[in-house]
C-alpha cells in the first residue's frame, strides 16, 4: 500500500511524462458519433422518444447512383427544341368513369391542413394548378380553400377518418386510400397539441390542445379481402366516377402492389423511406421501410406479372428532387412521381433567409425538422397566425409552378437524349448504376459491365 | 313504391336510383328484397327517403348515410352505417363488427346484439344497442353517445376521447383511460331522449352507468407508457 505522498509524486511524474510525448488527436467514435451522443442525452433528459417531421435523413442508395446512357450509334436522339416529347399522364383508366388527366407526370403528395398552414396549402393548390397537376388532401379532411385552389384534388381516405364526409368525397377528383407512408410503414399520424388550433380541432372533432393520435389501421377493414369490399362501397357511393388510389409505404412492394391490384385499385402510390411525414418518431423514420430505389422494380414486376403495368398506374414518391429523379423513376417503370418535401422547399420551407429564426430554435436552415412544434419560421408547418403570414400564397404558388416546369423540362431533356417521344418510353435499358447496391436495387447493370447483381452471373 | 329485387336487379341500379332522389324530400318509400348478404346496399344516400330492406345485408350497408331512414329487416354485416352523417338506421337483427364506425351523426339502433368494435372512432353518432356489444367497442371514440341495454365486452372505451358510453348491464373490462363516471341530471336527460328516439319505453335511464374518458392520455407523458 502506497502512502499519500508516494501517490502524489507518481501523479506529478505522469504529468511530466505527458509533456514529453506527443498526444494523439482526439478521436470520436464512429459508433457513438456526436448526433448519437446528443440523442442519448436528450432521451435521458426528457424521457420521451424524439419526434420530428420529414423523411429518412440517413444516406441510402438513391437515384443519384444511376446514370442514363444517352443515344449514340445504335439509337438516335430527338431534337431538343424541335421534336415533341410528351409528358401527359392519365390516372384511373381501369375502372373509373372519370379518370384524371395531368399535363405533367409529377403530382403533389398528401399533406394535411393542420400539419400545414392555410396559406401553404393554398400555395400548393395554386402552383399545381398552374403546372397542370394535382394536389392531395391529408389527415383532417378537405378545406374550402384547397378545393377552391386545386383544379384537380385527390381526397385521402385515412384510418382516422377525421373530417371524412360524403359531400367532400363526391366533389373530389380522385380518392386515395392510405394504407401507409414511406416515412412510417405501419405507423399512424400524430399532431401534437401545439398545432390543434380551434379550426383544426373543429375539423377533427377533438378537444383543442390535446395530442392527436391518428390510428395506424383502418377502423372498418383489416386486409386485402375486406378492402376490396370497402372499395366497392366507395365506388357505389361515388357512382363509379372517381379513380381510387391505394397508397402504401415501401414495405413489401411486390406483394403490397399485387394485393392492391387484387383489391381493385385504379392507381397505386408507392412511397419510399425518404418520403416525408408531418411528425413521427425518429426511430420509425430511420429504421422502418425500404429506400425508394429498392421499391420500384418489385412493384413494377408485380404489375407486369399480373398483366396490369400501365393499366393500373404506379406513382412513386420519396426523395424526388429534380427532373433526373423523375426520368429515372419513370425509366424504372413508374407512370408518375409525387413530391412533398421538395414542394415545401419550393414554397419556402427551410429558406436561409430565416436563418436567425432557425438559430433561435437551436437549428439551421436546411436541417429544421421539428414541424410538429408548430413554430416554423417559414410559416409553412404551423398554425400560428403571425408566422403563416410569411407565406404569400400567390408568389409561393408561382415558385412551385416554376419548379414543376423545370423538373418536367429536365425529364424531357433526358428522354429526348435517349430518343424517346414520351417520358413513359424511358426504360431500364436506358440506365446503368454507379455501384453494386444501386445496380441490385434498380435491376440495371453496374456501369462498365453487363452485371446486374442478384440476377445471376458475375 | 319502387321495389328493387336484388335477385334480379343490379346493386348499381339500386344505389344509382337512391342517389337520384330529391334532396328536398317528398320521395316515395323504397323496398329492397332478396339482399342475400349483398355488400354496400343503400350507401351514399343524401336525400330524405325511407328504405326498407327485407333480409340480411353484408358489409357497409347504409354507409355514409345522410338524412335517409333505413331499416334492415334482418342482420347486418361489418361496418353498418359507417361514417353516417345524419338520418336513422335500424337493424332488426344483430350487427357484425365496427357498427357505426367513424360516424359523425344520425341515430343507429341495433335491436339485437352488436359485435366487437361497435362505435369505433365514432365522431358524433348516437348508437343504441338493445342487446350486448363485443370487445374493444368505442375504441378512440371522439364524440356522440353509445347506449347499451345489455352487457359490454372487454376493453370498453379504450383510448376514449369525449364520447359518452351508457351501459345498463355489466362491463367485462374497461380499456385504457376509460372510467366510470357519475350520472348527472343532464346525462339522464340525454339518455331519456336517446331511448325515446330508439322507441324504447320499458327501460329507465337511471338503470344505466356512464363511462367516459379519464383524460389522462390526452397529452403524452412517458410515465403513462405502460397504459398503451
Amino acid at each position: 500500500m502506497r502512502s499519500a505522498e508516494t501517490m502524489l509524486s507518481a501523479q506529478k511524474q505522469d504529468q511530466t511524462m505527458s509533456h514529453k510525448h506527443p498526444v494523439t488527436t482526439p478521436r470520436k467514435s464512429a459508433t457513438f458519433d456526436d448526433y448519437t451522443l446528443s440523442e442519448i442525452r436528450r432521451a435521458a433528459a426528457t424521457g420521451i422518444y424524439d419526434i420530428r417531421g420529414s423523411g429518412a435523413k440517413r444516406k441510402v442508395p438513391h437515384f443519384d447512383d444511376l446514370l442514363f446512357l444517352g443515344a449514340s450509334m445504335s439509337r438516335y436522339p430527338l431534337e431538343g427544341y424541335r421534336e415533341k416529347c410528351e409528358t401527359a399522364v392519365t390516372l384511373g383508366t381501369r375502372f373509373a368513369k372519370k379518370p384524371i388527366e395531368l399535363k405533367i407526370p409529377i403530382t403533389i403528395a398528401g399533406m394535411s391542413f393542420g400539419s400545414l398552414s392555410g396559406p401553404a396549402k393554398e400555395a400548393l393548390g395554386r402552383g399545381a394548378t398552374l403546372a397542370g397537376t394535382s394536389t392531395t388532401t391529408g389527415d383532417g379532411g378537405m378545406t374550402e380553400e384547397e378545393r377552391g385552389h386545386s383544379e384537380t384534388l385527390v381526397y385521402q381516405y385515412l384510418p382516422s377518418r377525421y373530417g371524412m364526409n360524403p359531400r367532400d368525397l363526391k366533389r373530389a377528383d380522385a380518392i386515395e386510400i392510405v394504407i401507409g407512408q414511406g416515412a412510417k410503414p405501419g405507423g399512424g399520424g400524430m399532431l401534437l397539441g401545439q398545432k390543434i388550433s380551434d379550426r383544426v380541432a373543429h375539423m377533427r372533432n377533438l378537444p383543442k390542445g390535446i395530442d392527436q393520435r391518428s390510428a395506424c389501421r383502418h377502423p372498418d377493414w383489416t386486409g386485402p379481402d375486406d378492402l376490396e369490399i370497402k372499395i366497392q362501397e366507395l365506388r357505389e357511393i361515388t357512382d363509379w366516377q372517381k379513380p381510387i388510389f391505394i397508397k402504401v409505404g415501401g414495405a413489401r412492394p411486390y406483394y403490397d402492389v399485387a394485393l392492391a391490384v387484387k383489391a381493385g385499385a385504379d392507381v397505386i402510390v408507392l412511397d419510399g423511406m425518404q418520403g416525408g411525414t408531418a411528425a413521427t418518431q425518429e426511430v420509425f423514420i430511420e429504421h422502418v421501410g425500404q429506400p425508394t430505389l429498392a421499391c420500384i422494380r418489385p412493384a413494377v414486376k408485380a404489375l407486369q406479372d399480373m398483366g396490369m403495368h400501365r393499366k393500373v398506374q404506379l406513382i412513386v414518391s420519396g426523395g424526388i428532387r429534380n427532373g433526373a429523379d423523375v426520368a429515372k423513376a419513370l425509366a424504372l417503370g413508374a407512370d408518375a412521381v409525387s413530391i412533398g418535401t421538395a414542394a415545401l422547399v419550393a414554397i419556402g420551407d427551410n429558406d436561409p433567409k430565416w436563418e436567425e429564426d432557425y438559430n433561435a430554435l437551436g437549428t439551421t436552415a436546411g436541417a429544421y425538422d421539428d414541424w410538429h412544434e408548430g413554430r416554423d419560421p417559414a410559416g409553412i408547418t404551423t398554425q400560428d397566425a403571425d408566422l403563416m403570414k410569411r407565406v404569400d400564397p400567390i408568389a409561393a404558388g408561382r415558385r412551385l409552378a416554376n419548379y414543376l416546369k423545370v423538373m418536367t423540362l429536365e425529364a424531357q431533356t433526358i428522354a429526348r437524349a435517349c430518343g424517346k417521344n414520351h417520358v413513359h418510353n424511358l426504360e431500364p435499358e436506358d440506365l446503368c448504376a454507379l455501384n453494386i447496391e444501386a445496380a441490385a436495387m434498380a435491376g440495371v447493370p453496374l456501369a462498365g459491365t453487363s452485371w446486374i447483381p442478384g440476377q445471376g452471373g458475375f | 313504391m319502387p321495389v328493387f329485387d336484388l335477385a334480379t336487379t343490379e346493386l348499381r341500379d339500386l344505389n344509382a336510383s337512391l342517389h337520384a332522389l330529391d334532396k328536398d324530400g317528398g320521395n316515395e318509400e323504397f323496398e329492397v328484397t332478396n339482399p342475400r348478404g349483398a355488400h354496400a346496399v343503400a350507401v351514399g344516400i343524401d336525400a330524405p327517403v325511407d328504405v326498407q330492406i327485407k333480409g340480411s345485408v353484408g358489409y357497409y350497408c347504409a354507409g355514409m348515410n345522410e338524412t335517409a331512414n333505413i331499416t334492415v329487416h334482418g342482420n347486418a354485416g361489418p361496418g353498418v352505417a359507417e361514417n353516417m352523417m345524419s338520418g336513422k338506421v335500424v337493424i332488426k337483427g344483430d350487427a357484425s363488427q365496427y357498427a357505426g364506425a367513424t360516424a359523425h351523426g344520425g341515430l343507429l339502433v341495433i335491436e339485437g346484439n352488436a359485435s366487437s368494435r361497435c362505435g369505433i372512432s365514432m365522431k358524433g353518432i348516437d348508437i343504441v344497442v338493445k342487446g350486448n356489444i363485443g370487445h374493444m367497442s368505442a375504441f378512440m371514440a371522439q364524440s356522440g353517445n353509445l347506449v347499451v341495454l345489455g352487457d359490454a365486452g372487454d376493453a370498453l372505451g379504450d383510448s376514449l376521447y369525449e364520447a359518452r358510453l351508457f351501459v345498463r348491464g355489466t362491463v367485462k373490462s374497461l380499456g385504457a383511460d376509460c372510467i366510470k363516471k357519475d350520472m348527472r341530471p343532464e346525462h339522464i336527460e340525454i339518455l331519456a331522449k336517446l331511448l325515446s328516439d330508439a322507441g324504447i319505453t320499458d327501460v329507465k335511464p337511471e338503470e344505466f352507468t356512464r363511462y367516459g374518458s379519464a383524460r389522462q392520455l390526452y397529452n403524452f407523458n412517458i410515465d403513462n407508457a405502460d397504459a398503451y
